[in-house]
């Protein structure tokens, strides 16, 4: 492994029912994937606001990634399909201010698919770090 | 400020294999809040919590953040814990640093600086953590019932059974549903009026069971323990504790060409009338459409020959109000409506029939006295064609029927072509259909009595159009297996006709705030782990308003369903999850974005009078909570624009202070 | 210049006022200068024939001041909508925002209301305008009188004017028209058709020019907050001052998401923008997508109407094909 090699920062917001409970799925079944991916617990994807992706983007995330149940499985019963319309809604417009498509990503991980929890992630981190990292949307006072 | 105590687990060596837990520990003990950090072998075991409850004491802690395995695992232990050390559960946060952390990184440095990162986000929210205490509420120790089919009735009866006192709603005059129409049953063939009629007289007779029959319910408000639900009592115009049931009146009554609803228009009634004669309650009931006396003010036949006096000409519909602290839907099914199938010739011939309509024709209370006739001429049927799936799996033509299996359409055609030739051994009896599906004890051996013993004809195929000429149905159809068209003169052709939820069904999901799916099926709280439960609390489901299913299916859910109730009436208080959405009125535009996206109906607004800084007052619309409905998934809070709305556990800020943590 | 004569508003709101309907009227009054027209109250007929206004710059959307103004008074206020206003005012009705029973509301007709910027472009120190059917005639202090086509000096959202049909009014002066065909998402779409970095050079240049004068917010009849989360201390996202780049875009952002689906695309943020960021090619990016893929939805058409962000299919398209589709080549 190269020192100075670039890792990209990866927040994951994960639903409480589904994602974070196949993301723990994959911990048990000893799934690798890269440490640059960092975990929130919501309750429900749907309890992600816009707000909270740009604030990580603004402090220095380069990829954010939100999880949730299959459509159809929301514990809550509608929640991730208003996920779906916010999201789509909300990264069609990054892409229209010009913000790599890539670092942004909605995934639907069951409590059951602790391998593709795993996959995801290694395809999402690989995606970002090609990109390297993200110069459009931080905020250079959060800089260290 | 927080004072914050850290506690690092090693699960023995599942985390301190691949973080070394003492830098973690020593890393956020500098974190802000942060007074106290320690690690140990087994935080979870007796020693741990112990450990934690010590810190507790010594350091004056107000938060605690246990670097350990997933919340999912032991968020509940440690919340225990800290209630016991006198903290409050909800100051508790956990850094999945196991499954998150130590078991999918293999490298040591890797491993420590993101657990330290996890640690720090942990940290960072029990600095805006607040303590949190669940909302309590009473229960109304009574339930309602809405639909009194076999479903409903099952319901009751098991309910009343644990002692609660239970009201059922029917919209007919009688209880029974559509198995008092039914004549056998799959596949023990016993009487469907022998099993069904004794329950029937058990809901009359228990004290604990109220019946409002030929009553709707026309408003629900409330929540779970507390509905407060609106019944309409519909104009009888006949006194229901009067009436004796005698059934004089419904001989005497000169208006008696009126299409039986109960023999499916296959022979008359009068205007007053009895449905059956085990109906319950067994009281007569006017059809107002069709009274002479109501109509006209002349006649009056009934009120003369009544020697109970029951008749009252000038009832009106009453509306009454009841509190229950649960609800069940047992709303029921239909078949469809047969208008769209040209190609049987439904509305052309009435040698078409419907399999309920077959019920009522082999019913020895039916309109030809359980005799098997043609509806045409009172012939005696001898080749007879049923047609399986008319309307059901109906991807392509999803305009005129159904998508959905109706699942019980096979094993009452087997009945029904094994009965015939039974009763009839000289007919001829042909089935076709697309696949037979017997999943059920003793539900395939039944199918395979049919073919087997009684010789009916399986034939894998379609029909593709009845013809009726000369007395005679020309059935055209394919058989499959063997590639060939197939032409049958038949008798009678019976359409197994797909069912759907009762039309009652939608208007009523939309009074409780209930789910639905496209067909118009209740939405179950989980389709595997919670099935008789709706998604919105205190609200249950039983029988074939959640989707199609036969009698002991709709029997067993009815009493899953009725434990539920029973588990939920047996509590005195509710206690309600804590981590709920709550609306900061000052910032609260009263604008109804929130309430659209609930799927709980938990958000509803009020008018509220506010101070302002100039001294006036302004009357403003806002958002209110109910925390006893509320399931805390957040959809409101990002539906909400002046963020208003937030959620206990998880607000906008402590998420943030994660996130900022994780980035920095 | 518009087709409904001033006096014909003036004789109305007098009218109203004299027969106790209403007790106040919400229209425009001169400023410093003939461009430079201003809401204000009117209280008498004296009032109106002294400081009433109505021309080609008689912008103002009226629907958002009926937030406050109908908590003011038990009585009616007479307020005058072009078509274009009547959306918000509807998309406000049905967020419950004001009393209905509290405005009567005058719809007038409207000819398209004109961009002085653009007339400043070719016209330094305008001492006064006046107005003909097609032609508009400048009166500048050193270069005479410039003469402008009327169609060359209309501001972005009359050329891309949506409809000339009010959806909500008590009476109307003029004639109805109809909802127009417009081609108001073209530029959207040319902006599309860039690429990624194209793009980004694109906002970064109109964005980074924002002062965060909140002014977009102020008048924005979508942004009626008791209390916007930009100005709030506990929202954790609270700023002002613009201190780099990245907080306008936020700020752009998360309003454009607020607004989005309740935008009627009334065109008051890029109007009354200082530094004429076109932000409404933010709004309208979001309402174009909506249209696409939710169905066409014209927020304020109907009172309570139910806006495709806070509804759903259970066949709708994931975020990952939105952004592929949001290309402009499906």
């Amino acid at each position: 492994m190269q020192i100075n090699e670039y890792k990209p920062l990866i927040v994951a917001f994960c639903c409480n029912w589904c994602s974070y409970a196949g993301a723990d799925l994959a911990g048990n079944n000893r799934l690798n994937y890269p440490a640059d991916v960092k975990i929130i617990r919501v309750p429900c994807s749907c309890r992600v606001n816009p707000m909270f992706i740009l604030r990580a983007f603004q402090r220095g995330a380069d990829g954010v990634i939100i999880c949730g149940c299959h459509p159809g499985d929301c514990h809550y019963t509608s929640g991730n399909y208003y996920t779906r319309r916010r999201m789509a809604l909300l990264f069609s417009m990054l892409d229209y201010l010009g913000i790599e498509r890539e670092r942004t990503r909605v995934e639907w991980v069951s409590a059951a698919e602790g391998a593709k929890f795993a996959a995801t992630m290694n395809d999402f981190v690989e995606k970002v770090a090609a990109l390297g990292e993200n110069k459009r949307l931080e905020d250079l006072r959060c800089k260290k | 400020m927080q004072r914050i105590g850290v506690f690092v687990c090693h699960c023995g060596t599942n985390i301190a294999g691949t973080v070394d837990v003492k830098e973690v520990a020593a890393a956020l003990k500098n974190e802000p809040g942060v007074v106290f950090s320690t690690d140990y072998q087994y935080m979870c075991s007796q020693a741990g919590q112990n450990m934690i409850k010590d810190a507790v004491k010594e350091n004056n802690l107000s938060g605690i953040v246990v670097c350990s395995c997933s919340p999912r695992m032991h968020e509940a232990t440690f919340r225990k814990t800290a209630a016991s050390a006198g903290i409050n559960p909800y100051m508790v946060e956990i850094a999945n640093i196991r499954e998150q952390c130590s078991w999918v990184h293999k490298e040591m440095p890797i491993g420590t600086e993101k657990a330290i990162i996890l640690g720090k986000a942990a940290v960072a929210k029990v600095n805006l953590n607040a303590p949190l205490t669940p909302g309590e509420s009473p229960v109304t120790k009574r339930a309602l019932v809405i639909g009194g089919g076999i479903a409903g009735i099952q319901t009751a009866l098991d309910i009343a059974d644990a002692g609660f006192p239970v009201d059922i709603v029917e919209t007919k005059p009688t209880i029974g549903g559509k198995m008092s129409q039914l004549d056998k049953t799959f596949p023990t063939l016993d009487c469907a009026a022998c099993i069904l009629t004794p329950k029937m007289v058990d809901v009359a007779q228990n004290e604990k069971i109220r019946i409002f029959s030929y009553s709707e319910v026309t408003d629900v408000k409330g929540f779970v323990g507390n509905f407060d639900v609106t019944i309409k009592r519909k104009a009888r115009y006949v006194k229901e504790d009067v009436c004796t049931g005698c059934g004089l009146c419904t001989e005497k009554c000169p208006q008696k060409n009126i299409p039986n609803e109960f023999n499916l228009g296959m022979d008359n009634r009068h205007a007053i009338y009895i449905p059956f004669a085990q109906a319950v309650p067994k009281v007569a009931t006017i059809d107002p459409q069709h009274c002479t006396m109501l109509k006209t003010g002349k006649c009056g036949v009934c009120s003369k020959v009544c020697t109970a006096g029951a008749i009252d000409y000038q009832a009106k519909d009453e509306f009454i109000e009841e509190k229950y602290g649960a609800i069940v839907v047992a709303t029921g099914f239909n078949p469809i409506s047969m208008d769209k199938f040209d190609e049987f010739a439904y509305s052309q011939s009435k040698d078409v029939i419907t399999s309920l309509e077959l019920e009522r024709l082999m019913n020895a209370a039916g309109p030809t006295g359980g005799t098997l006739l043609r509806p045409s001429d009172g012939e005696h049927p001898h080749t007879i064609v049923f047609v399986q799936c008319v309307g059901s799996r109906c991807s392509a033509c999803a305009e005129k029927g159904k998508e959905y299996c109706s699942k019980i359409c096979c094993m009452y055609t087997a009945k029904h072509a094994m009965l015939i030739r039974d009763k009839y051994p000289d007919t001829e009896v042909y089935v076709f259909y697309i696949d037979v599906r017997t999943p059920g004890k003793n539900f395939d051996e039944f199918y395979r009595r049919a073919v087997e013993e009684y010789g009916v004809h399986y034939i894998k195929g379609m029909v593709g159009k009845v013809s009726p000429e000369n007395g005679k149905l020309k059935v055209q159809a394919s058989d499959l297996i063997y590639g060939k068209q197939l032409h049958i003169d038949a008798d009678l052709v019976v359409l197994a006709a797909a069912i759907e939820p009762d039309k009652s069904a939608r208007p009523l999901a939309t009074m409780l705030t209930a789910s639905m799916d496209t067909n118009d099926f209740f939405t179950e709280a989980h389709p595997k782990l919670r099935p008789v439960e709706s998604p919105t609390a205190g609200v249950f489901l039983s029988g074939t308003c959640q989707g199609p299913k036969d009698i002991p299916e709709t029997v067993s859910q009815a009493g899953a369903a009725a434990s539920k109730v029973i588990g939920l009436l047996c509590k005195d208080k509710l206690m309600g999850n804590p981590c709920v959405a709550h609306s900061d009125e000052m910032m609260c535009n009263g604008c109804s974005t929130c309430e659209k996206v609930c799927p709980y109906g938990a958000i509803s607004y009020v008018e509220k009078e506010f101070r302002m800084p100039d001294r006036t007052t302004k009357i403003r619309r806002v958002a209110v909570v109910n925390e006893a409905v509320c399931q805390g998934c957040g959809a409101c809070t990002v539906a909400c624009m002046s963020g208003a709305m937030d959620l206990k556990g998880f607000s906008s800020k402590q998420i943030m202070a994660e996130v900022d943590a994780i980035c920095k | 210049m518009q087709e409904i004569k001033r006096e014909i508003l003036i004789s109305k709101a007098a009218e109203l006022l004299e027969s106790g309907v209403v007790d106040r009227v919400l229209g425009w009054k001169a400023g410093e200068f003939d461009y430079d027209v201003t809401p204000a109250m009117f209280h008498n007929a004296d009032e109106l024939e002294k400081e009433f206004v109505w021309n080609d710059f008689c912008g103002a959307n009226f629907s958002k001041y009926l937030v406050n103004e109908t908590g003011k008074s038990e009585n009616k206020v007479l307020v005058f909508l072009k078509p274009c206003d009547t959306y918000s005012f509807n998309q406000l009705l049905t967020e419950h925002r004001f009393d209905r029973e509290k405005v009567y509301a005058v719809g007038v007709s409207c000819n398209g209301m004109l961009d002085v910027n653009k007339i400043k472009e070719s016209a330094e120190s305008i001492a006064s305008i006046s107005m003909e059917t097609d032609k508009v005639m400048v009166d500048t202090l050193y270069d005479g009188k410039i003469t402008f086509e009327r169609k060359d000096v209309l501001s972005e959202r009359c050329i891309n004017c949506k409809s000339k049909k009010h959806v909500a009014y008590d009476e109307l002066l003029g004639e109805d028209g109809d909802v127009v065909d417009s081609s108001r998402f073209d530029e959207v779409e040319k902006l599309e058709k860039m690429t990624p970095d194209e793009r980004f050079a694109f906002w970064q240049k109109e964005l980074s020019r924002c002062i965060r004068c909140n002014a977009c917010r102020d008048v924005c009849p979508a942004c009626t907050c008791e209390k916007c989360v930009f100005d709030n201390p506990n929202s954790g996202i609270e700023n002002k001052a613009a201190a780099n780049s990245f907080e306008e875009k936020m700020f752009h952002i998360i309003r454009a998401f607020h607004v989005a689906g309740r935008c009627t695309d009334c065109g008051e943020c890029s109007r009354v923008c200082p530094q004429h960021i076109p932000l409404h090619l933010l709004n309208r990016k979001f309402i174009k997508d909506i249209d696409n893929f939710y169905g066409e939805y014209q927020a304020g058409s109907e009172v309570g109407s139910r806006a495709p962000i806070v509804n759903y299919t259970t066949e709708d398209l994931e975020p990952g094909e939105a952004v592929e589709r949001g290309d402009g080549n499906a």
